[in-house]
């Protein structure tokens, strides 16, 4: 989907009179099973807002996913089960985290490679200035001589 | 007739930027002391003409003269007067001619304070100053001109889009923009200073009161926002690792970098080519989030929707000034040789240690908020970036970060002994962890983020404490405390406003309990001890808007503590709905109510949320900008800007 879509898909979803968030009425018997449900609705993306999860949206596609993950939930599925059946039918865009696999291990390694780097390179800035001789103050520039020169004169 | 003359001021000081980028630059290259000396007036001509035009355009939109597009597209004469001056920068051009408007204002600013500056560097760091105006002054002209008619005027305005009608957003904007801009004064002093060639001691204090003044005013900002994002999105959510966010999350963790990283300048002379590559990436960084909020490349909560034309602008701005500034530095990086020798153990170590914790943070936002255009471009996958990816890669360098501040901040400069400064530390140690282990025996969860969050919180916060009492010195003298420089105070203010922040994030994220029900009226339920009664609903009406409002009594113990009035607004111009959360603010922890949709049994939905320490986050947010302000009311930097008194040198020949 690109931005144009998402935009056209906002302001649809901002026409709708919107619906609040997870209602009364989606919320499960079953507090355990309640629970697995907010937590795998906050990993996952309403497809029409803007950086929002399911369990934040106000969106009717939201819920529709929200009544989609409880169903599964009731039916039995693991967590893992409910997220691929998901996945399965949105693709891996509505995971607000992303897998580890494929090019995605170059987003989760990138911070600590880079960490690796800095440190590395930290050090031995550390080690040179360790061993380092203080430098002496540079000389003046023959510009500046001569006009100290000058002042010493007057 | 007020638009045209704005329009015309704008055009001017277009033009004075363009003379004053020229006109200095080869003056200082020449040494002409005429030409270096009209980077000062025109800086001065350059913000009064700015300033004009800011204030026709707020005149426009005070007035609803809706024969300008900018005011109907964005104002409505039903809306009150606060917002429609705020409404001014509530919008893309607007807030342009905002940002503008800063740039010159610094502009001017480092003119006025800056008679200390030898004149070469002045009159580079103006001109360079006035060229990043030209860019921006060229992009409002060009692609987003504030001032256009329309031919034929209605009779009434659009409205503003509700969610900005609010005084928690209308000043969150130009505080941010004093960020961002502000470390355009930290990017014109690193790229002056590169083609002066010369970076010492005296380059480091200049440039960090800029970038202090920066770095507060991004503080402020960002803590407004999310204040802001907390009352009024409707469910208590203070940080969305959206875009946006992270636009403004970026500079701020390199500005922190670059204050630290200025102190080891101005104080050893070390670090310097360092300092300079993080100056010129703090501002690109504020470059970037400028890109990501009008581009729409991102998709996010904020951004100003845009036309791919301005989008295109702005990268070419930045790939210039980021670019052309980088180019500058690979060449001249080398000139800037360190002079101080410090050992492993000091505390320039512990700042390289803070800046690179903080500069790879920020990278990982970095790589965080652009890899769903990275992965869609390079590796054709569409895929999504969120809050989990965030709170499991950045906060680890948090942690990391908290943990050794306290002792980093205690090791002395040169060659410190860790066991030295480790010493007085102990007892806060074993203390915060004491209050971690008791705040893993209470609560009833037994989630290991509430602990670790007093832990760190505490840490960081009695170790701010205990730098302070170790500087009472052997004979435990309190009134030396008072005798201490600003910067001292404010380094502790500071880092205990962040232990502070750190624990509040912990604690709310931890225990925060929340409760969703149908409420019939007059029938009290109980969320976590408190009593709530919806007694009675009513519409009623705003001066634009209409709203549902909830009347709840909140009771704990049978005793009556607040009355709150949650609201579903809904705007009939913009024909937006909005939700007021009515939230009891206390010392220990808010309760946040909202208001939903009618039930077909008469009920109403009511959300309630407690959430505890969230006044704290804020608080954290206000001591750190508190800590910033004492230390840029040190006497150096005062004395640094007196020193113009002093003849300079000897008179030209």
């Amino acid at each position: 989907m690109s931005w144009r879509q998402t935009l056209l898909g906002l302001v649809v979803a901002l026409m709708v009179t919107p619906v609040w968030a997870v209602q009364p009425d989606e919320v499960l018997d079953d507090p355990v099973l309640e629970e697995r449900a907010r937590d795998l609705s906050k990993g996952l993306r309403c497809l029409v807002c803007r950086n929002e999860s399911i369990d934040e949206s106000n969106a009717d596609l939201a819920r529709d996913l929200r009544i989609l993950v409880r169903e599964r939930l009731v039916e039995g599925d693991s967590d893992e089960e409910v997220i691929d059946f998901v996945v399965e039918r949105y693709g891996e865009y509505v995971l607000l985290k992303p897998r580890f696999d494929g090019s995605t291990w170059l987003l989760w390694a990138a911070g600590p490679i880079m960490l690796l780097l800095a440190a590395g390179i930290g050090f031995a800035y550390i080690r040179g200035r360790s061993e380092a001789k203080p430098v002496q103050e540079a000389g003046l520039s023959a510009e500046e001589k001569a006009r100290l020169d000058k002042i010493l004169k007057e | 007739m007020v638009t045209e003359l704005g329009h015309f001021a704008l055009i001017l000081a277009f033009m004075v930027a363009i003379v004053q980028t020229i006109v200095p630059l080869i003056g200082a290259q020449k040494r002409w002391t005429g030409w270096m000396a009209v980077a000062e007036p025109a800086a001065n001509i350059q913000f009064l003409l700015t300033a004009f035009a800011f204030a026709a355009l707020t005149y426009a939109f005070v007035t609803s003269d809706f024969s300008l597009r900018l005011v109907t597209l964005n104002s409505h004469s039903a809306k009150p007067m606060l917002y429609k001056i705020t409404g001014t920068w509530g919008n893309h051009e607007g807030s342009m001619l905002l940002w503008v408007l800063i740039v010159t204002l610094f502009g001017a600013m480092a003119a006025w304070f800056g008679g200390n500056l030898p004149p070469t560097l002045k009159a580079r760091v103006l001109a360079v100053q006035a060229a990043i105006g030209v860019a921006f002054f060229a992009f409002i002209i060009f692609t987003s001109n504030p001032f256009l008619r329309l031919a034929v005027p209605p009779m009434d305005g659009q409205d503003l889009n509700p969610l900005l009608q609010d005084p928690g957003l209308a000043f969150h904007p130009p505080f941010l923009y004093l960020g961002y801009v502000g470390l355009s004064m930290a990017f014109s002093f690193a790229v002056a200073a590169l083609i002066e060639g010369r970076v010492d001691a005296a380059w480091g204090r200049w440039v960090r009161p800029w970038t202090l003044a920066a770095w507060i005013f991004l503080t402020i900002g960002i803590g407004l926002g999310s204040w802001w994002a907390y009352y009024e999105l409707g469910w208590g959510g203070f940080w969305f690792w959206d875009p946006v966010e992270n636009a403004s999350f970026m500079p701020w963790l390199l500005a922190a970098a670059l204050l630290h990283s200025a102190i080891v300048v101005e104080k050893r002379e070390a670090l310097k080519s360092w300092t300079i590559l993080l100056a010129i990436l703090a501002f690109g960084f504020s470059l970037v989030g400028t890109f990501i909020v009008r581009s729409g490349l991102l998709t996010s909560v904020h951004a100003f929707a845009n036309d791919p034309e301005r989008g295109v602008f702005i990268l070419m701005i930045m790939v210039f000034f980021t670019g052309g500034a980088l180019t500058l530095y690979a060449m001249r990086a080398k000139a800037m040789e360190a002079k101080g020798v410090f050992g492993t153990i000091s505390r320039e170590s512990a700042l390289l240690a803070n800046n690179i914790l903080l500069a790879v943070s920020c990278f990982v936002v970095f790589v965080g908020t652009m890899w769903p255009v990275i992965a869609e471009m390079f590796f054709d996958r569409k895929l999504t970036v969120g809050p989990p990816f965030f709170d499991m890669a950045f906060t680890p360098f948090m942690v990391v970060l908290g943990l050794i501040l306290p002792v980093g901040a205690m090791i002395p400069w040169k060659r410190g002994v860790l066991s030295r400064a480790w010493k007085p530390l102990r007892m806060a140690f074993v203390l915060s962890l004491a209050i971690a282990a008791l705040v893993w025996a209470m609560q009833t969860e037994r989630s290991a983020l509430g602990p670790l969050g007093a832990f760190m919180g505490a840490w960081i916060a009695m170790g701010a404490l205990v730098d302070l009492w170790s500087r009472t010195g052997q004979s435990r003298d309190i009134s030396r405390l008072a005798r201490l420089p600003r910067a001292d105070w404010g380094k502790a203010t500071a880092h205990f406003g962040l232990g502070v922040t750190f624990f509040a994030i912990c604690g709310l994220v931890a225990w925060k309990q929340d409760d969703i029900r149908v409420a019939q009226i007059g029938e009290p339920f109980d969320v976590a001890g408190f009593t709530i009664t919806l007694d009675d609903v009513q519409d009623v009406r705003g001066p634009n808007y209409f709203s549902t409002m909830g009347f709840i009594t909140l009771e704990k113990n049978g005793r009556e503590i607040a009355q709150l009035r949650p609201e579903k607004r809904e705007y009939p111009v913009a024909q937006m709905p909005t939700t007021e959360a009515a939230i009891d603010y206390r010392f220990f922890r808010d309760v946040y109510v909202v208001i939903g949709d009618k039930q077909t049994d008469g009920g109403w939905v009511v959300r309630t949320y407690v959430k505890p320490f969230a006044n704290w986050m804020w608080a954290g947010c206000l001591l750190m900008a508190l800590g910033g302000f004492l230390s840029l009311s040190d006497r150096r930097f005062r004395v640094a800007a007196g020193a113009r008194k002093t003849p300079q040198g000897v008179p030209a020949e």
